[in-house]
């Protein structure tokens, strides 16, 4: 078996809904596409980001810090996507 | 497998409509559609079973993307929602373990999904965040469009049922109600409702045997399960035994003798012993109930209920499409008369779309009246649609739940407005309908010879006088037993109010509830009541009893009766002095 590969980023939800239906739509949909599982944590808790409905558990809040991970390296662009949505507030934010 | 016989069960409800049916059970899930079966899926045909899933969904996406492809871009909150809908469809929770079920288990694609969606609800349920709750919805409508496409090819709705059962929900909205093929349904069973509920009304006009207010119908009976409803006592048996099958099969066929007998002469003028003629006309709320109303032999619609237009369009209807009910109602019923009571909702109707305020005690709220009063465009519109049906036939206007000589005088300065919009826009209208106002509440009462001095008629509505009279919510149950047409308080009211009309020179009509009981005939003809509306399926037995009074009789009678102090007494002394002519009761042994 291969030894599982890692790679993650950490980063923070910005806006004021938290984590709600349609970001983690889009991020389901990034997710996807990928090689192989990737992973959200919150705290310990982990979900499957593939899944709308597995993100929506989190009930990540607004300031709650998000650790997301890919066990394939090729996966790297598509976490870097995800984590850039993050910090964009899932382009939410009133500037 | 041999199975023992279930044990016969009798559940207590109220008694929604009189009569008694035997049939099986038909049980319906919420949004009425059918109880999910559960049924074994051979491993070789797994693949396949797995195949109609997925087919399913992808008819379902395909219904969905036509639905956000015809929407205007302006509503772009309800263009993300949906296609959040879009991405859920095929969600790994949703998508993944139902096929992931249906492998394991070894089941029908209907039952894995149910299976699957309900253990995603319970996720959310526990999580104490109500944004997150309420995306439970979500789940619930994408999974309820897969479902529905899964059950396509076989009849869901029950619109579609096509065998003569009883129906068993946990409530039937107006829109279930109306859907159904009533030719086919022996009787109605649900845990929810209430005798003067929707769905009570038009069982009882349709003469549909049921019982309401179960509490643990769909709980308790099963799809095809053998269940007497008697209507008249409020009771259901499950699964009865061989006797008591013996003994309702014959007082079934007593009360259908009984029924056919009165029904031969319903179409016959109500005209007492000794010669008075009375006007029996009906309460109805769709306009096809207009032919129960004629076969059942009204001489009018004496309480047209207008709130059902309001209720199944899920938004306010236009000036014009009432227009259309009211003039079709209009030249249906020419040249019997048509009484148009403008709306009465709030209170027991309570409706999401219109007043999103939790009122405390919406019974004593911004109900009837009131509520147009307040949603004064809402009430033009409509008092201007029944103006201009007036134009093709004999139409009555009746305000319900006035409580003071102000509010009747708000009222007419809406009417003065409606008439001079309509006469600015040159609109073919009548602008001398009859004016009448409902008598419901103790301060009207008090106040009648005044109101009757400004108006044209007045209609009694017993259901919420006695209500409000005995200040009890007739929908509790622990109070239910107050709720008394013949306590002689509430026949003070009536004697009160039909004095002051007369008086005053103008009609009384009685339109609630008690003017369909035959043992309050002999006290309201007593005190002088000539015009009563009822349920259409009522008139026939009422027809039969005022044939058989005599007024002077109940004249003496009631005033006699007028001297007692408790319900009681009176019930007693009616029934010693009637005992000849009361119908037969179905309920007897």
């Amino acid at each position: 078996m291969n030894k599982q590969i890692e790679i993650s980023h950490q980063t923070i939800v910005l806006n004021d809904l938290g984590m709600h239906a349609r970001p983690a739509a889009k991020i389901a949909q990034m997710a996807m596409t990928a090689d192989k599982t990737i992973w959200l944590y919150d705290g310990n808790t982990q979900v499957d980001a593939s899944s709308i409905i597995d993100i929506l558990t989190l009930c990540a809040k607004k300031g709650n810090h998000i650790h997301i991970q890919a066990e394939s390296r090729q996966d790297t662009a598509i976490i870097e996507q995800i984590k850039a949505f993050f910090d964009n507030g899932f382009g939410e934010l009133t500037p | 497998m041999t199975q023992k016989k279930p044990r016969e069960l009798v559940l207590k409800g109220i008694s929604g409509s009189p009569g008694i049916c035997i049939g099986k059970a038909y049980v319906v899930d919420q949004e009425g559609v059918n109880i999910i079966e559960r049924y074994p899926i051979a491993k070789t045909m797994l693949p396949r079973e797995i195949d109609r899933f997925k087919h399913a969904v992808g008819k379902a996406k395909e219904e969905h993307a036509r639905i956000i492809k015809s929407l205007d871009k302006d509503v772009s909150e309800t263009l993300n929602i949906l296609e959040t809908h879009m991405a859920l469809f095929k969600d790994k929770m949703l998508y993944g373990r139902t096929i992931e079920t249906i492998q394991t288990e070894q089941i029908n694609a209907e039952w894995a999904l149910r299976k699957v969606s309900r253990q995603i609800k319970l996720m959310f349920q526990q999580v104490d965040d109500p944004y997150l709750q309420s995306r439970v919805n979500d789940i619930v409508q994408v999974s309820d469009k897969i479902m529905a496409n899964l059950l396509g090819a076989r009849n869901i709705k029950i619109a579609d049922i096509n065998k003569r059962v009883i129906i068993v929900a946990h409530d039937l909205t107006p829109a279930d109600a109306s859907q159904i093929q009533l030719e086919l349904i022996k009787g109605f069973v649900t845990d929810r409702g209430g005798k003067d509920s929707h769905t009570g009304i038009v069982a009882k006009s349709l003469k549909i045997p049921s019982v309401f207010g179960l509490a643990r119908a769909t709980a308790s009976i099963n799809n095809d399960d053998i269940l007497i409803v008697d209507g008249s006592s409020g009771l259901i048996i499950i699964n009865p035994e061989e006797d008591t099958l013996f003994r309702y099969e014959e007082r079934l066929a007593r009360f259908e003798a009984y029924r056919a007998d009165i029904e031969r002469e319903s179409h016959l003028p109500a005209i007492t012993r000794d010669g008075v003629a009375l006007n029996l006309m009906a309460n109805i709320e769709l306009v096809e109930e207009v032919v129960s109303a004629k076969d059942n032999g009204a001489s009018g619609i004496g309480l047209f209920r207008t709130e059902f237009l309001y209720l199944d369009l899920k938004r306010f209807p236009t000036e014009e499409e009432l227009l259309i009910k009211y003039k079709e109602l209009a030249e249906l019923m020419t040249p019997q008369s048509v009484t148009i009571r403008t709306l009465d909702i709030n209170g027991d109707k309570f409706n999401p779309y219109i007043d999103p305020v939790e009122e405390a005690n919406p019974a004593l709220g911004l109900r009837a009246v009131r509520f147009c009063l307040e949603n004064k465009d809402i009430f033009i519109t409509q008092i201007k649609a029944i103006l201009r049906a007036g134009a093709f036939g004999h139409i009555k206007l009746l305000i319900p739940m006035i409580s003071c000589m102000e509010e009747l005088a708000q009222v007419k300065a809406v009417i003065r407005q409606a008439v001079a919009e309509l006469e600015r826009d040159e609109k073919v209208f009548n602008k001398d309908i009859p004016l009448g106002i409902m008598i419901e509440v103790p301060s009207a009462v008090l106040m009648a010879d005044e109101l009757a001095g400004q108006v044209d008629f007045f209609s009694i509505g017993t259901n919420d006088l006695i209500q409000y009279s005995m200040a009890i919510d007739r929908r509790n149950r622990r109070v239910a037993h107050l709720y008394q047409a013949l306590n002689p308080a509430v026949l003070k009211m009536i004697k009160m109010t039909f004095e002051a009309a007369h008086k005053n020179n103008i009609e009384v009509v009685m339109c609630g509830e008690m003017a369909g009981d035959p043992i309050n005939i002999p006290v309201l003809l007593g005190i002088g009541i000539r015009h009563l509306s009822m349920n259409p399926a009522s008139i026939p037995v009422i027809k039969k009893m005022v044939r058989d009074i005599d007024i002077e009789k109940a004249r003496k009678i009631s005033e006699e009766l007028i001297q007692f102090t408790t319900v009681q007494e009176i019930i007693r002394f009616i029934q010693e002095e009637y005992k000849d002519i009361l119908p037969y009761k179905e309920t007897e042994d």
